[in-house]
């Protein structure tokens, strides 16, 4: 694996299937009496939150204590240093205390890349979701979560045990997925486009045409304006959070059109496979792209999302800082 | 006589120079008869296998401890399963490499009260015995753990023994004993020693 | 007295021929071989071609207001040090040019440094507001004799309001220079919206947000029969439309940036604010079109935009940090090595793209876009374009560092250059001036 978790394009196959499986090793560890491992003793993990996601900095707290780092958490959002410059001088008291890794949240865009480019931190940088760029443990989780459901049955690689989720050595291979939503302010679609792609999946991005990024014709995604003509073939559907000011901003008419269109109630989840799942990375806008039956159902694994998000976190922080940390990277 | 653990393992063993001798110690047939004993051993000792869980360390305890299990459930007349107990996490050399892919921990059954019995293929440091009785430790409480192990080479570091012992093989440092077994390496099995001997050019 | 009188040796004028100059007492008064020396000083320009002064219609001095990015004297001085005689003072400072008061100050500082002559720009709307005229006559009929008039920073984008500034700076032959940028299709932009912009999640700026403005400004221009110009153009379709208004004979001029010329969007992926910059990087196609334009007519300058930014501004998030490079002391490097090098233009052609359209676009004084001929003011470059440089930021004289070239090998080093025939730098270096 790369120094830093940057984007999921920083993953290969092979380092997403080893993440991924790791993960499935750790998710044993919330089962038993004591939830801590004494992997990361003495090192230093940072929280650096420069925008306000209680659930995402929980579960990267949660998974650095459970593998014995210290954690600070840095909460730069409200705080009176100016724009920019806190940035830097924050990287820099951090590199002062001695941070093996720096989880970094940002409204901006690329504040992760700035903060392991500057060379403003010898940590590794892992990013927690960054402006309308990318989130990639949240993809990371979702594809984990999807392997453990669409990929149970399949038989593990020669060698391998069976593990305490279903597809342990796998990929995604050949798996339609659907994601659904905002995708243009979403960085969660972003990574997960990027790292499903990775594990061999099919990716359909549905959205309206207003929501979807110049030049995604470039990108290794088949889109769509219709949900309709997606459900059909999904192994998994994702639900994007979609902001109620993006329909100030002329995006889409109103939230009722936008349901109508792109929400996903229990007609729609009827026609997707059986086998089929339902994802959304939270928080939802129950009534707008998910109405509280399907998120409520037995096809729903938005809860289950939760908690493999700390098992995929752990996974993160053991490879990228639970060794040597110097640059020599695998073999 | 010409086993294949006497042709060069380069596949399996990429940085060690072809050049170096293979002396094999130990052959399937007297790997099976060490197993054999083991598993009598344990049983003698703990007064029949009811109260014994048999936990192999990856890689090549897994498939030891599974043997034993085996031998121990058609002396006991019962399945024996046996389990695994990953230790990567509570290694104290994790900083000198890059991080390492996990093994999978599993057990067959309740530890707590129980009497474990730990099973690697080689002990040397007691290093990797201190991680497992830390990984223990967090699964429960057993009445007491035993060390069961195919080869003790001696070099130990740690105030550690095993139980049950195979063979001992006194070696060198410069030395590498080298375990093939079925399950792991899809080869006959072997224990050998590869390297230079005592005194030899390193 | 010698320390007016210079002969410059065998200097190719316009890459010509190698042949002497000399220079007395602000003017050239001889051109020819082997010059008798006298009291002159010589210069030796062997193998170096000698271009008119460079005049730039597009620079920001930040002088008064951010005198820690640039002051009047540190950008003359880079001015100078990159070949230029003239440089045109945006009027985007604090407070904004707008009244004959700030821009006479800006005048007499250009003045007081003595490096390079200060020509400035008067701003269009108070404050930049985009809402009421400045005074454009009082700016004209003061000492800075102020002929463009621009909002740079800022689009005028109410059409009405454009057009009354194109109708009114008719009385007194003046330009409207249009920073073309439609505010709402551009509203928290940070980069060239294409695929990179979609790949980085950062908010695309649009070409068409530049086109709508450059089209209908055309268009306006025509309508009332004012000359407009327009200001760092940098998509295809802004040269397409150029292109199409000076084929009506409309009186439009246009200009483009060097690093427009040269530096595209893939640049942006590391989310280095160095590459921010308002137009921002295009594609490929956009730097080979632009290139296209420049080299038949259709885009009439050279302006390098010469944006200094504190570090602070720069070292930061990109979404967080300042828009604007530095480009006066490369402008010229740039040129040669997009433009020279590929034999897109000849060095009269830079002469003209970079000296006489610039100056005749602002009708400025001082003897600036002259030909270099006998009985004409003395604005001189020395310019070695067989010298290679990587460029290193601290090697300015500018109080900015922010240079997007910075480890890139360029063509090219200014040797000398005088103003009205005294030496502003000599052997690359800045000289001591007297004013
Ligand atoms: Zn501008």
């Amino acid at each position: 694996m790369k120094k830093h978790l940057l984007s999921a394009g920083d993953l290969t196959r092979d380092d997403a299937v080893r993440v991924l499986d790791t993960a499935a090793e750790l998710l044993g560890v919330a089962q038993r009496p004591i939830k801590k491992l004494p992997t990361l003793r003495g090192r230093t993990v940072v929280n650096l939150f420069f925008e306000d996601s209680t659930r995402t900095r929980i579960s990267f707290e949660a998974a650095a204590k459970r593998l014995s780092a210290d954690v600070i958490n840095f909460s730069a959002k409200g705080s009176s240093v100016s724009k920019g410059e806190s940035l830097k001088d924050t990287a820099l008291t951090l590199q002062a205390m001695g941070a093996d890794a720096v989880v970094i949240r940002h409204h901006f865009s690329g504040a992760p890349h700035r903060l392991a480019a500057a060379g403003w931190t010898n940590g590794a940088v892992v990013n927690a979701g960054d402006g309308t760029h990318e989130h990639p443990t949240q993809a990371l989780l979702d594809a984990f979560t999807m392997r453990s459901h669409l990929m149970a049955d399949a038989a593990p690689e020669p060698g391998a045990p069976a593990g305490p989720s279903g597809g342990m050595g796998r990929d995604l291979a050949g798996k339609n997925i659907t994601i659904v939503g905002d995708v243009l302010h979403s960085r969660v679609a972003r990574s997960n486009a990027l790292l499903l792609h990775t594990l061999g999946a099919n990716v359909t991005l549905v959205a309206p045409p207003t929501l979807l990024p110049v030049g995604i014709d470039t990108w290794p995604v088949e889109t769509s304006y219709s949900l309709d003509d997606s459900l059909e073939k999904a192994d998994a559907v994702m639900m994007l959070r979609v902001q109620h000011e993006r329909m100030n901003a002329s995006y889409f008419p109103s939230a009722r059109e936008y349901s109508r269109r792109y929400g996903l109630d229990t007609t729609r989840m009827n026609r997707l496979p059986d086998h089929a799942i339902v994802l959304h990375p939270g928080p939802m806008n129950r009534g707008m792209e998910i109405t509280a039956d399907v998120a409520d159902s037995g096809r729903s694994v938005i809860v289950e999302q939760v908690t493999n998000g700390v098992a995929v976190r752990m996974a993160v922080l053991y490879l990228l800082v639970g060794g040597s940390t110097n640059d020599e990277g695998e073999a | 006589m010409a086993t294949p653990d006497n042709v060069p393992d380069a596949a399996a063993d990429p940085v060690r120079p072809t050049a170096d001798p293979v002396r094999t110690v130990l052959d399937a047939g007297e790997i099976s008869r060490a197993l054999t004993r083991i598993t009598h051993e344990i049983l003698e000792r703990n007064h029949g296998s009811a109260e014994v869980v048999l936990l192999g360390i990856p890689k090549r305890g897994v498939p030891l401890a599974r043997r034993i299990a085996r031998r121990m459930g058609e002396v006991e007349g019962r399945e024996i399963r046996s389990g695994a107990l990953d230790v990567t996490m509570y290694r104290d050399d994790l900083r000198l490499k890059p991080a390492r892919a996990l093994e999978h921990t599993e057990t067959p059954d309740d530890v707590d009260d129980k009497i474990v019995v730990l099973v690697d293929d080689v002990l040397m440091s007691g290093r990797t015995i201190r991680a497992a009785l830390d990984a223990l430790g967090e699964l429960g409480r057993p009445r007491a753990v035993q060390l069961a192990v195919l080869i003790d080479r001696g070099h130990r570091e740690l105030p550690i023994r095993a139980d049950f012992v195979g063979k001992n093989l006194p070696t060198a440092l410069t030395e590498k004993v080298r375990v093939r077994l079925g399950e792991s390496d899809d080869t006959e099995d072997a224990v050998a020693i590869v390297g230079p001997a005592t005194g030899g050019a390193a | 007295m010698s320390e007016r009188q210079y002969v410059i040796r065998r200097a190719r004028i316009l890459g010509g021929e190698p042949t002497d100059i000399a220079i007395a007492d602000g003017v050239i008064t001889a051109i020819g071989p082997d010059l008798p020396l006298g009291d002159a000083t010589e210069v030796d320009a062997t193998g170096l071609v000698a271009l008119p002064g460079m005049v730039d219609l597009h620079t920001h001095l930040r002088e008064p207001g951010r005198e820690d990015a640039e002051t009047v004297l540190t950008g003359t001085q880079a001015a100078a040090r990159g070949g230029f005689t003239c440089v045109h003072a945006m009027a985007n400072t604090d407070p904004v040019a707008d009244t004959a008061g700030v821009v006479e100050q800006v005048w007499r500082l250009g003045r007081e440094a003595g490096y390079c002559d200060v020509q400035p720009i008067g701003a269009v709307t108070v404050g930049l507001g985009g809402t009421q005229l400045a005074e454009l006559g009082a700016m004209a009929d003061s000492a800075a004799d102020v002929r463009v008039f621009s909002d740079d920073g800022k689009c005028v984008s109410d059409a009405v309001l454009m057009r009354r500034a194109l109708e009114y700076v008719k009385a007194f032959d003046g330009v409207v220079a249009q920073h073309a940028q439609e505010p709402r299709l551009t509203e928290g932009a940070q980069m060239n919206e294409g695929l990179v912009s979609g790949e980085l999640g950062l908010t695309g700026w649009p070409a068409a947000a530049e086109e709508a403005i450059v089209a209908r400004d055309c268009v306006l221009a025509a309508h009332v029969g004012s000359r407009l110009h327009v200001c760092h153009l940098s998509t295809r379709g802004s040269v397409e439309i150029v292109r199409w208004a000076k084929s009506k004979g409309w009186d439009v001029t246009a200009e483009v940036t060097p690093h427009h010329l040269l530096l595209t969007d893939d640049l942006v992926r590391g989310y280095d604010p160095i590459y921010k910059v308002n137009p921002p990087l295009r594609t490929a196609d956009d730097v080979a079109a632009v290139r296209e334009g420049l080299a038949d007519g259709t885009i009439d300058i050279v302006a390098t935009d010469h944006a200094p930014h504190p570090m602070e501004d720069k070292e930061c998030e990109w979404s967080a940090a300042a828009f604007g490079m530095i480009g006066l002391e490369t402008a010229l490097s740039v040129v040669q090595h997009t433009m020279v090098d590929t034999g897109l233009l000849t060095w009269e052609q830079v002469a003209e793209r970079l000296s006489a359209a610039p100056a005749r676009i602002s009708r400025v004084g001082g003897g600036h876009g002259r030909p270099l001929a006998v009985g004409e003011p003395a604005h001189v470059v020395l310019y070695d374009a067989e010298a290679t440089r990587t460029i290193v930021p601290a090697d300015t004289a500018s109080l900015s560092r922010n240079t997007p070239y910075a480890g890139r090998e360029l063509p090219g080093r200014v040797v000398a250059t005088f103003l009205r025939g005294i030496p502003t730098v000599l052997d690359g270096q800045l000289q001591e001036v007297s004013s």
